[in-house]
């Protein structure tokens, strides 16, 4: 078996035997992300030397027989988590020469625990899109490709784009991601793996460059269920230097995945069955809700009214609230500057050629909206619309343990499709946003392949802080799925 | 007669609202755990979160907090359990992450009052409309160089209070009385240190004039003045701008303006014209701020007595007057030093010898009454020479002199220059006969009838005795000799 | 409510993105798009909720007041696009 196939519970094992090295687990990606990083734009940035000495710190932990969760793990990281020494651009011009001189919570959890970081996964612009088109350090092949038109380059969905790519391509056997308002669970389901956005609160925010403070969410991606929940299982944990970060203890998530699903309500939300959606889509939800039938759960018909409003009041939100968080993007402490006559003139040309047209939009959207006499018609309005969804899941999960829905209306579309209209494009998160609404766990599987040969995942929604009943119910789906179609353009291939 | 400008068509009278950004005493900054001493090297005292670097998030200080509370109430105002944290949104220079976490639709801290003293006696409420809790700004200096400024990120971050007056102040006088009152209890509860020079006090000043009776017209906010006398001088030009402008059939303009001590003027602030749509909203890395009523109560079991408290006991237990006792608590080290010198002694003497020949040593040396080179403790022993009339009050002045100049204990002084009163009858008698002897003509004149003679004896024998025969004695022991 | 160019101006000035004449058409058309799919949120019926700021249902936690930070003025200035000693240094600013 060629090391780039391990999953991460797999690869685990073997480095504690001594079956294959950390190092040569490394050079198997590197070499990888060599030969295919020209193809799919990944990362932004490879760590070769850095990853390389991790390795054999990693290998001489191993031959003392010392080793923690990820000791050796080569993964990659969202270009939008500050690695100390490293880079760290957020898909962003304005960026572009910013070294971060401190390390992520979430990425210093993961060092802790032995990981190995291959490099910078590249982002949509602060991670602000679903198809990794607006990133400033160009646009993220999928490495899946339609049977009937191979010459179509396909989107990897977003924000998370690079990191999909990476996972599903093999050149990373895990990586990072946020989720703003589905930015791991539509990617993952656009490239055929599995993508965890835990409650919020789990996993601390501090460090990773903001987008939209009150739905931004880091989480896992993997190929594996299990593997996201051994990757959360560190990520996660109390942070003092994060006032939302939730001071719980980390529960066992691998173990979860053994959970049995027999007995469990399962609520299927009939807002979710929109029109338009393809039939492959609406085929594969029915199948993956008969699965868990017939493992012993019980499926239950339930309603969440104001899904329909989930986007429209995610783009109130999230660009108000960006626009406040990218203000200290002026050119006089990091990143890029453009000299002005006045400093007024220096931040106004600095914004503009920093910020790609998708940010600038966002940013002058949430800048009106949070305007004098506009506030309580927008902002105020989608507050109080987002109390209202959030008490669609707070009565729905009286009635039922997990939600399951499809993940995103669409297979991955081309690069250039449902680029013409803003919109169009926005809808690409209608089934993933209200659980950032909500703060609510969500977890996206592959389960099967629609007429194109292109991957559909399924999502598991929980109870807040109940990420176990969802891994459990995840990988139920995976088991049932059998999954096991890979993408045109992979390592080792 | 109440303040008025005189105008070339009338009287107007002036609208003055305070808002004062006092800095909050505590070792860390709001948000960060950064030092916040005054005068470090630059950018010395600044962590990533102060500086907004990409992904920081603030964490609130406990102690600034408790200091917020203690201050709204020091003011007799009401403490708000749940508030929360805004984002006032602008571009500046100084403001790193362009935008001020302050706190605006729920404050800390409600409606309070603060009560104050004027020249002529009477006292006046001045009602206080909000207290909230603020980051301060980092610090541009723009005399560095020719074409740039430069920006120093220290107090960026530092705790702010920003209490607000209500537009209940009418004169510079009252102006001047509520922020001396309010710096006051600042002090007296140790929340801020009232220092306008170094900038731990500042004021923004809301000015309007009108005519009596009329509603309020167009305010302009004078920014960042930095002493008491600067915002009682800021007010009146500030006013008499504004009366000009209306009297020439202008109309003032709702403007912030900065004022300027060196030409005593008040002009426009450009840098600030179009920020005035701060867009603020709830700040999403911060949750509500709850606070625990226990927590509160034993915050308040722990405040000190405040001024007007400590006033009112001074007249009660002490009987002073109303001026006496103001001037001895206005400041904690002054009370503290009074009730040490008046404990078991006549306390309106003690008040007399603080308020008078003290002070006054004081202002000749330039010093505190924290370095006062007379203790409270010496000056009471020197009160107690004069209770047990070891000295006369007169003689007393001298030591007093003394011990201003040598520090050194008034009994070690009273024996070294032996100046203990004389007592002796003996001694008294013989002085009053070599006087009366020396001064025949004097005495036959006395005994003609000019009774008032009597007084020049009395100083004769005084100044015979280099002034320590005890004056009862003296007086006695003349009666009998010119009887 | 639909923006004329003259909003986006001030928009655009309050947000301190430098926006060319050219663009603003565009702009106008795309922001007014986003703003007239977003009117749909006036068919919800609100009356009487609270609104919601954020996802974590918690009260703030509080830091001892401790000196833990700061100190590397290095680290501070170290990706600073222009400095002056230990400054930042940014065009005069006139007040
Ligand atoms: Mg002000
Ligand atoms: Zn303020």
């Amino acid at each position: 078996m060629i090391p780039t196939d391990l999953t991460i519970a797999g690869a685990r094992d073997a480095l504690r035997q001594r079956a294959i090295t950390a190092r040569a687990l490394t050079e198997a990606h590197l070499a990888a992300i060599e030969a295919l990083n020209p193809r799919l734009n990944a990362y932004i940035t490879v760590t070769a030397d850095r990853a390389l000495a991790q390795a054999d710190a990693a290998d001489a932990a191993l031959s003392r027989g010392e080793f923690a969760p990820l000791t050796g793990i080569p993964l990659a990281i969202k270009d939008l988590f500050c690695t100390e020494g490293v880079r760290t651009t957020a898909g962003s011009r304005i960026l572009g020469p910013f070294i971060p001189p401190y390390e992520s919570t979430v990425t210093a959890n993961l060092l802790r625990d032995g990981a190995i970081f291959l490099g910078k996964a590249n982002v949509d612009e602060f991670a602000m899109g679903s198809s990794n088109m607006t990133s400033g350090f160009g646009p993220v092949t999928n490495p899946w490709q339609r049977r009937q038109d191979r010459s179509a380059v396909l989107v990897p969905g977003g924000s998370s784009g690079g990191s999909a790519s990476a996972v599903s391509a093999r050149i990373a056997m895990g990586a990072t991601g946020t989720d703003t308002g589905g930015s791991i669970r539509q990617p993952a389901s656009f490239c055929g793996i599995t993508g965890m956005k835990p409650t919020y609160g789990r996993c601390s925010r501090w460090g990773v460059v903001a987008f939209a403070s009150s739905l931004d969410h880091p989480g896992p991606f993997a190929r594996s269920v299990q593997d996201c929940a051994i990757l959360l299982g560190s990520m996660a944990g109390h942070d003092p230097k994060d006032s939302t970060s939730a001071d719980l203890p980390v529960p066992d998530f691998e173990a979860a995945c053994a959970r049995d699903v027999r007995g469990l309500r399962i609520g299927v939300p009939r807002e979710y069955r929109m029109e338009g959606m393809p039939d492959d889509i609406e085929r594969l939800w029915q199948q993956g809700l008969g699965w868990l039938r017939d493992a012993g759960a019980e499926i239950i018909d339930v309603s969440l009214p104001h899904t329909k409003y989930g986007l429209t009041t995610y783009y109130i939100v999230a660009p108000a609230e960006a626009s406040s968080n990218l203000a200290r993007y002026d050119g006089v402490r990091f990143g890029l500057r453009e000299d002005g006559a006045d400093l007024r003139d220096l931040y106004e040309r600095t914004r503009a050629s920093g910020f790609g047209a998708e940010v600038r939009r966002r940013v002058l959207i949430g800048t009106y909206v949070l305007s004098a006499g506009y506030y309580d018609a927008y902002y105020l309005r989608a507050q109080k619309v987002r109390a209202l969804i959030l008490r669609d899941f707070t009565e729905v999960f009286a009635q039922v343990d997990a939600l399951v829905t499809p993940t995103a209306p669409s297979a991955a579309f081309a690069q250039g499709e449902n680029m013409d209209d803003p919109i169009k494009m926005y809808l690409n998160d209608v089934f993933t946003v209200p659980a950032n609404m909500a703060g609510v766990p969500g977890i996206s599987v592959p389960a099967g392949l629609d007429a194109n040969g292109l991957p559909l995942g399924l999502q598991v929604i929980g109870r807040p802080f109940d990420e176990q009943t969802v891994f459990a119910v995840g990988a139920a789906l995976e088991r049932a799925a059998g999954f096991d179609a890979l993408p045109q353009i992979r390592a080792g291939d | 007669m109440s303040y008025a400008i005189e105008g070339t068509s009338g009287t107007w009278e002036i609208v003055v609202g305070l808002e004062v950004h006092a800095q909050v005493i505590s070792r860390a900054k709001l948000f960060s755990g950064a030092a916040t001493e005054f005068g470090a090297p630059p950018n010395s005292q600044v962590s990533f979160v102060d500086a907004a670097f990409p992904g920081m998030l603030p964490v609130i200080n406990r102690e600034c907090v408790a200091q917020a509370v203690r201050t709204g109430l020091g003011l007799n105002a009401h403490v708000n359990v749940v508030s929360r944290f805004d984002r006032k949104n602008y571009f500046y220079a100084d403001l790193p992450a362009g935008y001020q976490i302050s706190q605006y639709q729920h404050p800390i801290v409600g409606e309070g009052r603060i009560e104050i003293e004027l020249a002529d006696g009477s006292t006046r409420e001045i009602g206080i409309t909000r207290l909230h809790l603020e980051q301060d700004a980092g610090k541009s200096l723009h005399d560095q160089h020719p074409t740039k400024s430069y920006i120093d990120l220290n107090r960026a971050g530092v705790a702010l209070m920003e209490i607000v007056s209500e537009p209940d102040i009418r004169s510079p006088e009252e102006a001047g009385a509520y922020l001396r009152k309010l710096r006051s209890i600042l002090r007296y509860l140790g929340t801020c240190d009232g220092n306008m020079e170094e900038g731990s006090m500042r004021a923004d000043v809301n000015v309007s004039v009108r005519r009596h009776g009329e509603p309020y017209r167009t305010r302009c906010e004078v920014k960042n003045v930095n002493s008491v006398r600067f915002v009682m001088q800021a007010i009146e030009v500030e006013a008499k701008r504004q009366v000009q402008v209306w009297e020439e059939g202008g109309a003032v303009q709702q403007e912030t303006r900065l004022f300027d001590s060196a030409r005593g003027t008040t002009r426009s602030m450009r840098s600030k014209e179009d920020a005035h749509d701060y867009r603020y909203f709830p700040d999403p890395d911060l949750l509500p701020l709850v606070l625990d009523e226990d927590w509160i109560a034993a915050l308040k079991a722990k405040l000190p007595e405040l001024p007007d408290a400590k006033k009112r006991r001074f007249m009660q237990d002490y009987g002073l007057t109303a001026y006496d006792a103001g001037v001895l608590v206005a400041e904690q080290a002054t009370a503290e030093y009074y009730e040490t010198v008046a404990r078991g002694r006549d306390a309106k003497i003690a008040a007399n010898w603080v308020t008078g020949d003290l002070f006054a040593a004081l202002n000749r040396a330039g010093r505190t009454i924290a370095d006062s080179p007379v203790s409270a403790a010496a000056l009471g022993g020197l009160l107690d020479l004069m209770a047990d009339s070891t000295i006369s009050g007169r003689i007393a002045k001298d030591v007093f002199e003394a011990m201003v100049e040598t520090g050194a204990e008034p009994a070690d002084i009273v024996a070294q220059k032996g100046l203990r009163q004389v007592t002796d009858t003996g001694a008294i008698d013989a002085a009053v006969a070599a006087v009366l002897a020396a001064n025949g003509d004097k005495v036959a004149e006395y005994k003609g009838g000019r009774d008032k003679l009597f007084g020049f004896f009395v100083g004769q024998v005084m100044k015979a005795m280099a002034g320590k025969g005890n004056p009862g004695l003296v007086n006695e022991a003349l009666k009998r000799a010119l009887a | 409510m639909s923006l004329d160019p003259a909003t986006i101006r001030r928009i655009a000035t309050l947000a301190r993105i430098h926006v060319e004449d050219a663009e603003l058409a565009t702009l106008a058309t795309e922001l007014n798009g986003i703003l007239g799919w977003i009117e749909q949120l006036n068919e919800v019926n609100v009356d009487g909720i609270e609104p919601l700021a954020g996802a974590a249902q918690m009260a703030l936690k509080m830091r001892e007041d401790v000196v833990t930070d700061g100190g590397y003025p290095e680290k501070i200035l170290g990706n600073a696009p222009e400095r002056a000693g230990d400054f930042y240094a940014v065009p005069k600013v006139v007040e």
